[in-house]
């Protein structure tokens, strides 16, 4: 695609993500690999308890895998701890879904926008001020009117611009940007898409942009990743995915968006059924219950990642468009 | 439309006092909804459409000041007393709200709060009760109902409570089901079978709707009409495919034009709306979209459009300057 093909600057193998709830276990992530390239933007989708956000924090060790490698840029996260992994982390930064939450609301935004730099040992009040400066302005904000001001005196939009600023200000490599625009209104959420696509080409940053609405996703990426409870289930270039989707929950997901068309009729094949527990997924392929297409193969054997067309994988016994 | 509208929303305004002073939130909304119909009620967040379902209602704060008429099956809402505002909701007017789990009560099972809703509006006896509440459960599509009745709200998923709260407000047969962004907490694939079944129960009983949403998506295919709120007031409405093919409110057609499309290319810029809403506690004396629109010149910094009588295809606009169809295509 059009910006990748650097190399890998991210490469997740095998990943596995557990953690205990009671005396039961929560499989959040099972068996999950895929990469990113330098200057790539990969969107990470599926529906609320699939494990994508729980992957995203396993990427930058808020949450330590069970098992699999992380590597950034060569070096495995994993093995990392205490200064070696703060010193990496800087390369690493996180975006949060709630703009307004993620901001501490007893200090000034000048103060929250600098904190990286007071962190990671920047002393001279001047460089920051100036390097504070200079990313409140490029997020679209008036640092005069802005840095001296609390949380609770911004919209939701411009919390979240502040937000960027704040992950900028380091000048990453990698962004995790986890639902970034879902609390926010239509008319705002396109400014903060556009502006994430702007800071992107200014900042030569590497995205990995995690959201449950295909539609937000497709517009900022240039391949998709689909997960469903755990595992992944198909990776395909952005445009690729939605012509031809491979695996039968990416086509659900596909037919479930509503489209502000009236002459689009909704989709009415829409199977009835909710995903089922990460705390007891079904046996082989975690989508069969509620999958048009399974049989006892799916029940018995876990579908692995294979490549059904080139630069197009999924994990299905039974994959659309392609004759058994 | 045919003959006496179920709902009429006529002159409605609901002002309520903030510290920073008077905010209006609703400001002189007017509508109808036939018996049967269902009106889509589109808009962002703070543009007053959850409060004008309030005021429907009658269930708004009590500091909020309401002005106006609602006339629901012939009666004035705002005149009844609450014994008959009472009386009233459940089997005449019903609601569902976006989220599930504070609208359930948690301490109490599913099965008590169907049966003590059928008791209590259609005096049925508890066994009777508890049979039709198996009858609900299983129509709105909930596997193994019986034990479903005896569980709790936090045993259900965001999607089932979803399902129980609608068979909760479809159990008095209402005439009007005011559904206030019902899916907008669930997950998408959830969200098609909601929407799904609210359309079919809705024409199965002949059921009047207002499905409130922030979603152009989420009308599109589901609603006879649609009304676009603004800063308080309704700008534009039309009958639903009216509004899409013929949109006439530079607002709305900058709405839609900010929502990804699907048949875009990746990293295509969206065409974003500059700048927010307007401070609801400091109304503006022209257009309140006018500092956002590109069409806005001095008139509507001056005067308020008022929302203008409908048009030969049935829409209406409030705006100085409605887009031509040359121009639709661009927008």
């Amino acid at each position: 695609m059009a910006a990748a093909g650097n190399g890998k600057l991210l490469a997740v193998e095998n990943l596995v993500v557990e953690y205990p709830v009671g005396s039961k276990t929560v499989y959040a992530v099972s068996d999950v690999s895929l990469h990113v390239d330098r200057g790539e933007t990969l969107g990470l989708v599926g529906e609320s308890g699939c494990g994508k956000s729980t992957l995203g924090r396993a990427v930058l060790q808020l949450r330590r895998p069970t098992a699999g490698t992380v590597t950034f840029d060569g070096t495995d996260l994993t093995k990392l701890e205490g200064e070696a992994l703060r010193r990496m982390r800087r390369r690493l930064q996180l975006i949060f879904q709630d703009p307004i939450a993620s901001l501490n609301p007893r200090r000034r935004i000048g103060d929250i926008v600098a904190e990286p730099l007071v962190i990671t040992g920047v002393t001279d009040r001047d460089e920051r001020d100036l390097r504070v400066r200079a990313v409140l302005t490029a997020v679209g904000l008036d640092p005069d009117l802005t840095m001296g001001r609390l949380p609770h005196e911004f919209s939701g939009g411009q919390c979240q611009r502040i937000c960027i600023a704040r992950a900028l200000i380091l000048e990453p490599e990698l962004v995790i940007c986890d639902e970034p625009v879902s609390a926010l209104d239509v008319s705002i959420r396109a400014q903060i898409l556009n502006l994430l696509e702007d800071m992107k080409r200014r900042y030569g940053l590497t995205l990995l942009f995690i959201a449950h609405d295909l539609a937000v996703v497709k517009a900022v990426s240039d391949r998709i990743a689909v997960m469903y409870l755990g595992r992944l289930c198909e990776v395909a270039p952005t445009e690729q995915l939605f012509a031809r989707p491979a695996h039968p929950y990416t086509a659900l997901l596909l037919d479930a968006i509503p489209v502000p068309d009236p002459s689009v009729r909704p989709a009415v094949n829409v199977p009835i059924g909710e995903p089922p527990s990460p705390i007891a997924p079904p046996s082989g392929c975690r989508f069969r219950t509620r999958c048009p297409r399974a049989d006892q193969r799916c029940a018995d054997h876990v579908p692995a990642l294979r490549e059904i067309s080139p630069g197009q994988l999924a994990a299905c016994h039974h994959p659309l468009g392609v004759a058994n | 439309m045919t003959g006496q509208p179920l709902l009429s929303v006529e002159g409605v305004s609901v002002e309520l006092p903030t510290p920073r002073g008077q905010l209006l939130a609703v400001d002189k909304v007017d509508l109808e909804v036939a018996a049967g119909r269902t009106l889509g009620v589109v808009g962002e967040s703070g543009c007053g459409k959850t409060m004008l379902s309030r005021a429907i209602l009658q269930l708004l704060p009590k500091k909020a000041a309401l002005s106006g008429r609602i006339m629901f099956d012939g009666q004035d809402m705002t005149r009844l007393s609450p014994e008959a505002l009472r009386r009233l909701r459940g089997p005449s007017l019903a609601v569902v709200f976006q989220n599930p789990m504070t609208s359930l009560n948690p301490v109490l099972t599913i099965g008590t709060q169907l049966i003590e809703t059928l008791q209590a509006h259609m005096g049925m006896a508890a066994a009777a009760a508890a049979k039709r509440g198996v009858e609900l459960l299983a129509a709105v599509g909930i596997p193994a109902p019986e034990q479903r009745l005896r569980q709790y709200p936090h045993q259900l998923s965001g999607g089932m409570r979803q399902r129980v709260a609608i068979a909760i407000a479809l159990s008095c047969e209402p005439k009007l089901l005011i559904a206030d962004e019902p899916t907008t907490a669930l997950d998408v694939t959830v969200q098609a079978q909601i929407l799904d079944l609210l359309a079919r129960e809705q024409q199965r009983r002949h059921m009047a709707m207002i499905l409130i949403t922030h979603d152009l998506g989420v009308v599109a295919g589901r609603t006879d009409e649609v009304a676009v709120m603004y800063a308080g007031r309704v700008v534009e409405r039309a009958p639903t495919t009216t509004l899409f093919s013929h949109m006439r409110m530079p607002y709305t057609a900058a709405l839609l034009a900010a929502i990804p499309k699907l048949d875009s290319p990746p990293h295509t810029a969206l065409p974003a709306i500059a700048g927010r809403p307007p401070d609801p506690t400091r109304p503006l004396q022209g257009c309140s979209f006018a500092p956002r629109c590109s069409h806005a010149d001095d008139r509507c910094q001056r005067a308020k459009p008022p929302l203008g009588a409908a048009d030969h295809i049935g829409s209406q606009y409030a705006c100085w300057h409605p887009l031509q169809p040359a121009a639709m295509a661009r927008a």
